[in-house]
């Protein structure tokens, strides 16, 4: 069994705590005593139905305004595959909240009400599902129940949809016509709408094929930590010196030719170690242990690569930001820490090229600087070489955050683009 | 463990994530520790901890707060364990705080030191300076935690801010903070009851026997079996009477309640999970009961 992340996008209004609370309580990942929990506050509301908005909506303040705040991990699973559910906020302030759920999804359903349509917050949930590069994209058509499950507005929603999302780098995108709230193509196919020919929304998320989403071909290790024994009582350890990380990319074996950067030295895989012994091979996501047959000074921050395929060294990148904080705007000479892989340098905002409406996809050249939930492309100027690659080819070594060091806080995601 | 098409089991992409975030603590902080209470999610946390730095030791003291009204064969396990490991076990002192007047011990039948951890364990962080301190908080265990970062802040009061918390992305992790101010470090997060007895079947590891079905003297309040125990204030109509029961989670015996239960292995365990219909905390703590916001509150102030 593997597990396959997604992110929901929508508002409350769209049904998307509605199709969550579906999903859980369909598989039966909702328990008695949660249902009953979410029963008792709708009585005390006054609500008619049982509001399975309650299920996920879980701090005080989001209750009491009856909106979701800020991302909600939730799990569910089916003999096929665990599910993990990154609930995104739909409003337009909390375009931060998208971004982070989006950075680690394998998909992204985007909730469009079928009485609506295509309305602006769809358009910019799907550009920034795009621009996270999340390699799946679901457009569910919820509440068909309203328009008497038409085929004919289901299909002028694909259409108008399908020539927006032209305009964007959409790997792979369906169209599920559903209701939420009377689960109709949910779980399994409606009786409803005999004229959609596809699978329910479960059936798409069970099946989807997402190995292959993973970069298997460029090899990337971040080096994260060198692990040394040194009062081990096995004296056979007294030498031992192991290259701790996650495996961003590619694939590795003992006994392949790898480089060290940045040092550019090269060298071979010893073996690749673990607790439970030694692996014939590794690929990401794993967490593993090198050693190399030479004795190279490496230390947390390097990279391991292939001598014939390599990351770009960069000190000047070009990327597209995402700024999350409220309080700095980001504009030239603006001076940020950046964190990439698993190093940390500082950065200083060289240029800001323009800033990109998610709306209408038009850039402002003109636009000072970057506030809170905007996105623009800038030039950033590092005071150590990064190894980076270009963010659509691998989301691990493209992406970076910016943290603010005057308060510690997380203010902006990048992806790096044009780095070869 | 991997299939020829490069898919990775649930479990094997969960340890690594678990493997990768306790690195990442051992390489940013200066004093991490990782509270070890002896319960299932703790004991896992700490295998991952022993995988993720092997062959080297475990690079971080472990810490319990001890409410001095747990039970006794998880007591047991958690200094047993500790030793095999050779590791440093810090135990802060709920009775410690209240005899030095930094809390008061609550009264009345449902008395209990659970809230009183808060100040016991904050005040353990000061005093050692902990920068970083690793839970085994799951996302799944209840709605406030489903909320809750991989590494996630607290300012100098250990207060949480559930409405300003900081974006997390990809597999990058800040770990600035100042002085005073910590991080906890919740590596299990993304990880279900389900998944950590999996893990626990196929690691083949080790646990308090409590939570295997055996018999017990117990009492009912509020529709939870209580232990009955001299540190639990219980009422004459509530009559004591033996049962075979087992833990579906380990906390201070005032507030974990036992579950009628004839699971004797890992693999029946599982088997009665997978069929449950109420989450492990709605079976078991009374203390997540207090209202609909119990944890949330809790949590802003400091506790686990």
């Amino acid at each position: 069994m593997d597990i396959l992340r997604f992110a929901t996008a929508g508002s409350v209004d769209d049904g998307k705590s509605t199709l969550i609370g579906r999903l859980l309580f369909d598989s039966k990942a909702i328990f008695e005593d949660q249902l009953e929990a979410v029963e008792r506050t709708s009585r005390d509301r006054g609500t008619e139905y049982t509001d399975l908005s309650l299920l996920t909506d879980g701090l005080r303040a989001e209750r009491e305004q009856g909106i979701t705040i800020d991302v909600a991990y939730r799990y569910f699973a089916t003999p096929k595959r665990k599910f993990i559910i990154a609930d995104t906020p739909g409003h337009i302030q909390y375009t931060r909240n998208m971004v982070t759920g989006a950075s680690t999804a394998d998909l992204a359903i985007v909730l469009i009400d079928a009485r609506k349509g295509v309305v602006e917050q769809s358009r910019r949930h799907a550009f920034l599902t795009t621009l996270l590069r999340v390699p799946h994209l679901v457009l569910a058509v919820n509440k068909m129940d309203l328009v008497d499950y038409s085929k004919e507005r289901f299909e002028e929603i694909r259409e108008e949809f399908t020539a927006f999302a032209a305009k964007l780098n959409v790997a792979d995108l369906t169209f599920i016509p559903i209701s939420a709230l009377h689960g109709d193509n949910v779980v399994s196919r409606s009786e409803n709408m005999p004229w959609y020919q596809g699978t329910s929304l479960l059936h798409h998320l069970e099946n989807l094929h997402i190995a292959s989403d993973r970069n298997l071909v460029d090899v990337r290790f971040p080096v994260q930590y060198v692990i040394r024994p040194q009062r081990a009582t096995d004296p056979a350890l007294h030498d031992y010196r192991g290259y701790a990380g996650q495996v961003a990319g590619g694939v590795l074996k003992p006994g392949d030719e790898v480089m060290h950067l940045p040092s550019g030295l090269v060298t071979r895989v010893a073996a690749i170690d673990t607790f439970d012994g030694p692996l014939e091979e590794a690929f990401a996501p794993m967490s593993v242990t090198l050693r190399l047959e030479d004795d190279i000074d490496i230390s947390r921050g390097d990279m391991i690569c292939r001598p014939n395929n390599r990351p770009q060294v960069a000190q000047d990148l070009q990327a597209m930001v995402c700024w999350m904080s409220d309080g700095l705007k980001l504009g030239p000479r603006t001076k940020l820490v950046i964190k990439h892989t698993t190093r940390t340098a500082r950065a200083l905002v060289r240029d800001l090229h323009y800033r990109l409406d998610v709306n209408t996809l038009h850039r402002d050249e003109s636009a000072p600087s970057l506030g809170l939930n905007e996105i623009g492309r800038v030039s950033l100027r590092v005071t150590q070489p990064l190894f980076v690659d270009d963010y659509a080819r691998n989301r691990l070594t493209g992406g970076f955050i910016l943290i603010d060091e005057s308060t510690n806080g997380t203010v902006g995601a990048g992806m790096i683009v044009d780095a070869r | 463990m991997l299939q020829s098409d490069y898919t990775t089991s649930q479990l094997d992409v969960l340890e690594a994530e678990a493997i990768h975030v306790m690195r990442e603590v051992a390489a940013e902080f200066e004093r991490p520790c990782l509270l070890f209470s002896g319960g299932k999610d703790s004991i896992v946390m700490l295998r991952i901890a022993e995988k993720a730095f092997w062959p080297a030791p475990i690079p971080f003291p472990l810490m319990h707060v001890d409410t001095g009204h747990n039970f006794s064969e998880v007591i047991e396990f958690r200094d047993r364990r500790a030793a095999e490991l050779n590791t440093r076990l810090v135990v802060a002192s709920v009775q410690d705080s209240i005899d030095a007047g930094r809390v008061v011990e609550e009264t009345g039948r449902r008395a209990s030191r659970n809230r009183l951890q808060t100040t016991t364990l904050l005040d353990a962080i000061e005093e050692h300076e902990f920068d970083a301190v690793f839970g085994g908080a799951r996302r799944d265990e209840e709605k406030a935690r489903a909320k809750e970062r991989m590494f996630s802040f607290r300012d100098d009061f250990g207060q949480w801010d559930p409405k300003n918390q900081r974006p997390e992305l990809w597999n990058l992790y800040n770990a600035r903070i100042r002085k005073g101010e910590h991080i906890r470090v919740f590596p299990l997060s993304n990880w279900t009851e389900l998944d950590i007895w999996d893990y626990i079947r196929r690691e083949g590891i080790e646990i308090p026997s409590i939570y295997y079905a055996h018999t017990r003297k117990v009492f009912e309040r509020d529709g939870m079996l209580l232990a009955d125990a001299d540190v639990v204030n219980r009422d004459e109509d509530e009559p004591a009477f033996e049962t075979v029961v087992r833990y579906r989670t380990v906390g201070d015996m005032t507030c974990t309640g036992a579950v009628q239960s004839d699971a004797a292995t890992v693999e029946e365990i599982i088997a009665e999970i997978a069929a449950t219909r109420i989450t492990e905390r709605g079976a078991t703590r009374a203390d997540d009961r207090a209202s609909e916001a119990a944890m949330e509150d809790r949590k802003k102030e400091g506790y686990f």
